[in-house]
């Protein structure tokens, strides 16, 4: 149940609606995450328009859907605007970002947001999640598969290792991990802050079938969440990102992680965007 | 109360393969620790039922939620210090914070795990698990009391901390007990002092009972095993008539059943009160009846702070 075919052009014009969405709703909201927002922007955008997740609008909780697990919740805005694009929220909701009384959170709640599969945000949770999950539909038999999106950062943390060695010992081949892999966390390089060494001979040596992708090329995006599994392999898609990607004074930049843009950074961000990304207007 | 004396963790599994049985979509995830837990068997019954996540508490608390994410009834089990205190984040942002179908049911807790020493003695999980919204906590006090309380917290959705102990207890329920969540339930009536206990020192209460009987004063006992939500009522309806409460917990006095009763009655009939627990401080390794004398959780100790209340 695809909801779409892949179509480069779709896809990409999406991706460009959903970073003029993540500044908006972040500028009106006057914090928040924009860089690992943007650098999620192109994979999120192919899950949910490139036919590759499946979900069923009008039946979200649907057993034999698809599942995507937002690990790193601090790029909500990302997630938010896929969700207003798939038009399983209000677009009008964007503008309630991390305002009292408003259902989008600060970080991700599946109890105030439909759509949002499970509440995240403290990092190096949610593979394990989406291990149990993905054991659970193997036990159920349901044709599904999660998919778990997590920064380079949260690598850090000791559980999503925890859960790598248990996705291999159980043979979790319904199970794809994406590593937002921009290279930057809060205090900095992550080279800097806590190397993570060789990460695919990591994951390989954890027992992981391992996908090495440049995490802004669509077309490339899709290959690697298309490519059949891997028999009793997890999966895990290195993507290697830009903090910020597509807007150019926050490309690279540590100092965006956690700070949202003035009404002016804001209108230039969308100005750069639209004009790098062409027409976007809602399909 | 029967001298025959049984574990409270002797319920976990077995009861866990009757709930299966009777069709609760049921799982339970362990640390490598289901021999201690007993889960074992309910693997050796039902091989899908129990995953082994291997030494990994976090990892074990997470999957358990990502299970019940798909439909099923989870239960994590071993050790509280490991179940509850190093999977505490996890329990509070997955699982609470979810509002997951996740029952958290470590086997070892309190000092009563006894040789093991104060490193494995958990005594600040009530404390913990009281303080998160959304979760309920129960405390049983024997072996049929932990098996109304697994069974209560498998047909009532979302989180609950059912505290479980390692030690053999006596028993002061009879078989086939059936709890509500909310409920104490008074187990002997007394006008002089209120003895309120959850756990192991329900019967330690019931027998300092009998010791200030002997003395002419009249305790009434309640089990507290429904730790949160508490009774109100009957907390009221007792010190209303007794004036005068001893709270009993094999658990630190700063955050356990002795905190939420003093909670309770400070606001509705503020009561002098007695706290028997652990005084702020950790356990140490000895037999479990050495332990219960040596940290003042004994009938006695419970005794005398009734003597000193009653004046």
């Amino acid at each position: 149940m695809p909801n779409t075919t892949f179509d480069f052009e779709t896809v990409a014009r999406k991706a460009t609606r959903m970073r003029i969405d993540i500044i908006e709703m972040l500028t009106a909201a006057g914090s928040g995450h924009p860089g690992g927002s943007l650098s999620a922007a192109d994979i999120v955008a192919t899950l949910y328009f490139g036919g590759v997740l499946r979900y069923d609008v009008a039946h979200l909780d649907d057993a034999n859907r698809d599942r995507f697990v937002l690990s790193k919740g601090h790029a909500a805005p990302v997630l938010y605007a896929a969700l207003a694009e798939a038009g399983i929220i209000e677009r009008s909701e964007l503008r309630g970002l991390r305002q009292l009384g408003h259902m989008l959170q600060g970080h991700p709640d599946a109890l105030k947001t439909p759509g949002v599969e499970v509440s995240t945000g403290s990092l190096g949770q949610g593979l394990s999640i989406s291990c149990g999950m993905a054991l659970g539909m193997k036990l159920d038999s349901a044709p599904g598969k999660v998919f778990c999106l997590m920064g380079d950062g949260e690598l850090q943390e000791g559980q999503v290792w925890e859960a790598a060695m248990f996705a291999a010992h159980r043979k979790l081949d319904n199970l794809v991990a994406i590593v937002d892999n921009n290279g930057l966390q809060i205090d900095g390089r992550v080279e800097d802050v806590m190397s993570l060494g060789d990460l695919p001979a990591k994951w390989r040596a954890f027992g992981f079938d391992v996908i090495e992708i440049d995490g802004h090329d669509i077309e490339a995006i899709h290959q690697a969440l298309t490519t059949p599994i891997c028999p009793g392999k997890p999966r895990v898609i290195i993507a290697r990102t830009h903090k910020g990607q597509g807007v150019s004074f926050m490309e690279d930049q540590a100092k965006w992680h956690g700070n949202a843009p003035s009404e002016e950074q804001g209108k230039l961000a969308c100005d750069e965007i639209r004009a790098k990304g062409g027409d976007c207007s809602c399909q | 109360m029967s001298v025959e004396k049984k574990a409270t963790r002797a319920a976990y599994g077995e009861t866990l393969i009757e709930l299966v049985e009777q069709g609760h979509n049921i799982v339970a995830i362990e640390a490598d620790l289901s021999g201690s837990t007993t889960t074992k068997k309910l693997g050796e019954a039902y091989p899908d039922r129990l995953v082994n996540v291997g030494i990994a508490e976090q990892n074990m608390t997470d999957i358990a939620a990502g299970l019940a994410a798909t439909g099923r009834i989870a239960f994590t089990g071993s050790f509280a210090v490991f179940g509850a205190g190093r999977a505490y984040e996890q329990i509070r942002n997955t699982v609470c914070y979810n509002n997951y179908d996740v029952k958290i049911a470590p086997t070892h807790s309190g000092i009563t795990v006894g040789p093991d020493g104060g490193s494995h003695q958990m005594v600040e999980d009530i404390a913990l698990m009281r303080a998160l919204p959304r979760m309920r906590v129960l405390v049983p006090a024997d072996y049929a009391s932990a098996k109304a309380a697994i069974a209560l917290a498998a047909k009532t959705p979302g989180p609950f901390y059912i505290r479980l102990g390692r030690a053999a207890v006596p028993q002061v329920h009879e078989g086939g007990f059936e709890l509500e969540l909310g409920k104490a339930y008074v187990l002997r009536e007394g006008s002089d002092v209120t003895l309120a206990a959850c756990g192991i020192e329900v019967a330690q209460a019931l027998e300092a009972a009998e010791i200030l009987a002997q003395e002419g004063i009249s305790a009434e006992v309640i089990d507290m095993v429904s730790v949160k939500p508490i009774d109100v009522d009957t907390l009221v309806g007792s010190v209303a008539k007794t004036g005068r409460i001893v709270t009993c917990e094999e658990h630190s006095v700063l955050g356990g059943l002795g905190s939420a009763i003093s909670e309770v009655l400070s606001e509705v009939r503020p009561t002098p009160t007695r706290r028997i627990g652990m005084a702020d401080c950790f356990g140490t390794s000895g037999s479990p009846d050495e332990l219960i004398s040596y940290f003042n959780l004994d009938a006695e100790s419970i005794a005398q702070a009734a003597r000193e209340l009653v004046g």
